[in-house]
């Protein structure tokens, strides 16, 4: 049920402004991929084309080829909605509706596609989602209320809660634990660790710890240049990349000698 | 700042009062500009009373006066900044005061003039057979409901719906000839509404058709611009982010404005058209042409004149029958139920914003 994901030769454009070039990588099923690279370089703008929220932003369009179980993610056939229903996505920075309430921005998923849920079965989605983010107990008393009367870093828990809620087969974070304390970014992690078992997961990140930690595969992207493209430097195995990367700029990122 | 504070490890009782000599600094007491605003009136009722100064003479001295003398002792006491943050202060308030002055007078001219003429009877009935005493505004109450809301009810699903078109489908040159002919319909006179609704209501129903249809169509006219701009701004309003986080639980876009934009959204658009509403319930030259001046009720806006409140004061005032003075009066209580009318709908407008915007607090 896992998907796994087979990218090459993408060039990803904001109207004639070409943000990544030439991208080729295999995302596997069942697995955590980390994108490390520096501000600017264009993870966010991958990450959003690989579930065809790139579109979304007038003028932007890619160019390439995303194979998604072997299927074409961009052939003309493909329903967007229908992508973005089974590849979710927690964004970089947090978006609950302000017009509902914490239980229902975690239920919104359903809700918003009308689809119908009982009482007690939008309760315990509510609640063993917000368990997984390690929000329940801090909100479980006020779940009624607004879900922008929360903190930063509970509003990303939030919205992570709303993405697994509806179940996604791949799940997109772009710094997910970027407001974080490192108590709930611990829980996120441990999240990941168990989402992996069923799901895939790409996850975006300036933790080179949190890469890590969580990460089977790595991949890093970089700069040409101020004003060209970003492009993907390498990837491989995540031990192999933080211990003898191949390419130069990796491991002088990686030790922190620059980005 | 630290550094200094690191490498050179000052004597604290030396370093704390140099510090907060910087952070104090001389203010005056709360009453100082409270009495030297008393001293001014004071001085302003004597130039008026004693010197026999013009009343409005003696009011700007003496306001100017006081500003003079803030500043002075402000400057002297607390200093540049502070003397500048005074007069600053005093021309917003005297800003705000001139721009009250209109309202206020208008207001009170409205209720002093009108409240005499309003009673049970002027509320319950028409002009049918009156020429002096008693008659009343039912006829043109009913007939300014009746065409309004018809209006609204014209007006609000298409401006609600051209504003969604221009704000989340629209690019191009379709949306842009939109934006621009909804540009030229805000600056159409209302008068030429009014020209607009006969000519194209004698297509049908021939020469001399009166009918307060007609009124609602060319009230219509007026009001759908300001709908589809006030719907455009309050939709600009919703972040994209909100858009985006819907699209990425597979929400369709359809779905996405009706549940999240809206929603988002609605407080301002509710208000926005309520203020229309009130924009166009005060128009009287296309009334006074399509919907025509009666005496009696009608209670149908496809048959015949209607009268309506705004034209009812216009015919009053024109022509107030034999003794003059009921008519003049009759046209200030219908002033006043209009003006009660428009203040309501900004009020209800307050009110639904107030409930319906997100809420960020519990
Ligand atoms: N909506 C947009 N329109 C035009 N250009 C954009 C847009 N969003 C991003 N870009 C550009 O695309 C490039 C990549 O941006 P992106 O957001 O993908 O970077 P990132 O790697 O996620 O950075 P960060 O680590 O700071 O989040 C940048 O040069 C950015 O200016
Ligand atoms: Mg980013």
């Amino acid at each position: 049920m896992a998907k796994s994901i087979d990218v090459s030769d993408l060039n990803i454009f904001y109207g004639d402004f070409c943000a990544v070039e030439d991208v080729t990588i295999p995302i596997a099923a069942r697995s955590v991929t980390a994108f490390i690279g520096p501000s600017g370089c264009g993870k966010s703008t991958f990450l959003r084309s690989l579930n065809r929220m790139h579109e979304v932003i007038p003028g932007a369009r890619v160019e390439g080829k995303i194979l998604i179980d072997g299927a074409d993610l961009y052939d003309p056939e493909v329903d967007p909605v229908e992508v973005r229903r089974q590849i979710g996505m927690v964004f970089q920075r947090p978006n609950p509706f302000p017009t509902m309430s914490i239980a229902e921005n975690v239920i919104a998923g359903m809700r918003l596609n009308s689809r119908k849920l009982k009482k007690a079965e939008a309760a315990e989605i509510v609640e063993g989602s917000l368990r997984r983010a390690n929000l329940w107990t801090e909100v479980k008393d006020r779940l009624d209320k607004p879900g922008s009367s929360l903190s930063g870093g509970q509003q990303q828990r939030l919205c992570i809660a709303r993405a697994i809620a509806v179940q996604p087969q791949v799940l997109l974070m772009d710094e997910p634990c970027s407001a974080l304390d490192p108590i709930s970014t611990t829980a996120i992690e441990d999240l990941i660790h168990e989402l992996k078992e069923d799901y895939t997961i790409v996850i975006v990140t300036h933790n080179m710890q949190q890469a890590a930690r969580v990460s089977a595969t790595t991949a890093f992207f970089n700069l040409a240049g101020v004003g060209r493209p970003g492009q993907l430097i390498e990837y491989g195995p995540t031990t192999k990349i933080f211990t003898t990367p191949e390419n130069e700029s990796t491991e002088a990122y990686i030790s922190g000698r620059f980005g | 700042m630290s550094s200094t504070l690191a490498t050179q490890p000052p004597p604290g009782e030396q370093a704390t009062p140099k510090f907060t000599a910087r952070l104090h600094s001389p203010q005056l007491p709360r009453w100082v500009p409270w009495a030297l605003l008393a001293g001014s009136v004071a001085v302003g009722l004597a130039l008026h009373f004693m010197v026999g100064w013009g009343r409005a003479l003696a009011i700007v001295v003496a306001w100017l006066g006081y500003m003079g003398l803030l500043v002075t002792v402000s400057g002297r006491v607390e200093g540049r900044r502070k003397a500048k943050d005074r007069l600053a202060t005093w021309l917003v308030t005297t800003a705000f005061v001139l721009a009250l002055l209109p309202l206020g007078s208008l207001l009170w001219q409205v209720v002093s003039n009108g409240l005499p003429a309003i009673n049970a009877g002027f509320l319950n009935s028409s002009m049918r057979n009156v020429v002096g005493e008693g008659g009343g505004i039912f006829h043109a109450l009913w007939g300014t409901l009746i065409v309004t809301a018809l209006a609204a009810l014209m007006s609000i699903p298409i401006g609600l719906a051209t504003g969604i078109y221009l704000v989340e489908y629209g690019n191009g040159r379709m949306a842009r000839w939109i934006t621009f002919l909804v540009d030229v319909m805000t600056g159409i006179p209302s008068i030429v509404a009014g020209l607009f609704a006969y000519a194209l209501f004698v297509i049908f129903f021939g020469e001399g058709v009166r009918m307060g249809f007609g009124g609602a169509v060319a009230l219509s006219v007026l009001m759908i611009p300001l709908v589809v701009r006030s719907t455009e701004e309050m939709l600009k309003l919703v972040p994209n982010e909100l858009r985006e986080a819907s699209y990425a639980l597979g929400v369709p876009k359809w779905r996405t404005i009706i549940k999240v934009v809206l929603p988002t959204a609605i407080a301002g658009i509710i208000t926005g058209i309520t203020i229309a509403i009130a924009r166009v319930i005060g128009e009287t030259a296309p009334l006074l042409i399509i919907c025509g001046s009666t005496d009696s009720v009608n209670f149908n806006p496809f048959d015949g004149r209607m009268m309506t409140l705004p034209v009812f004061i216009y015919s009053q005032y024109k022509n107030p029958g034999v003794p003059p003075e009921f008519g003049i009066e009759r046209a200030w209580g219908a002033a006043l139920v209009l003006t009660v009318i428009v203040m309501t709908l900004n009020l209800v407008a307050r009110l639904i914003s107030y409930y319906f915007s997100p809420k960020t607090k519990a």
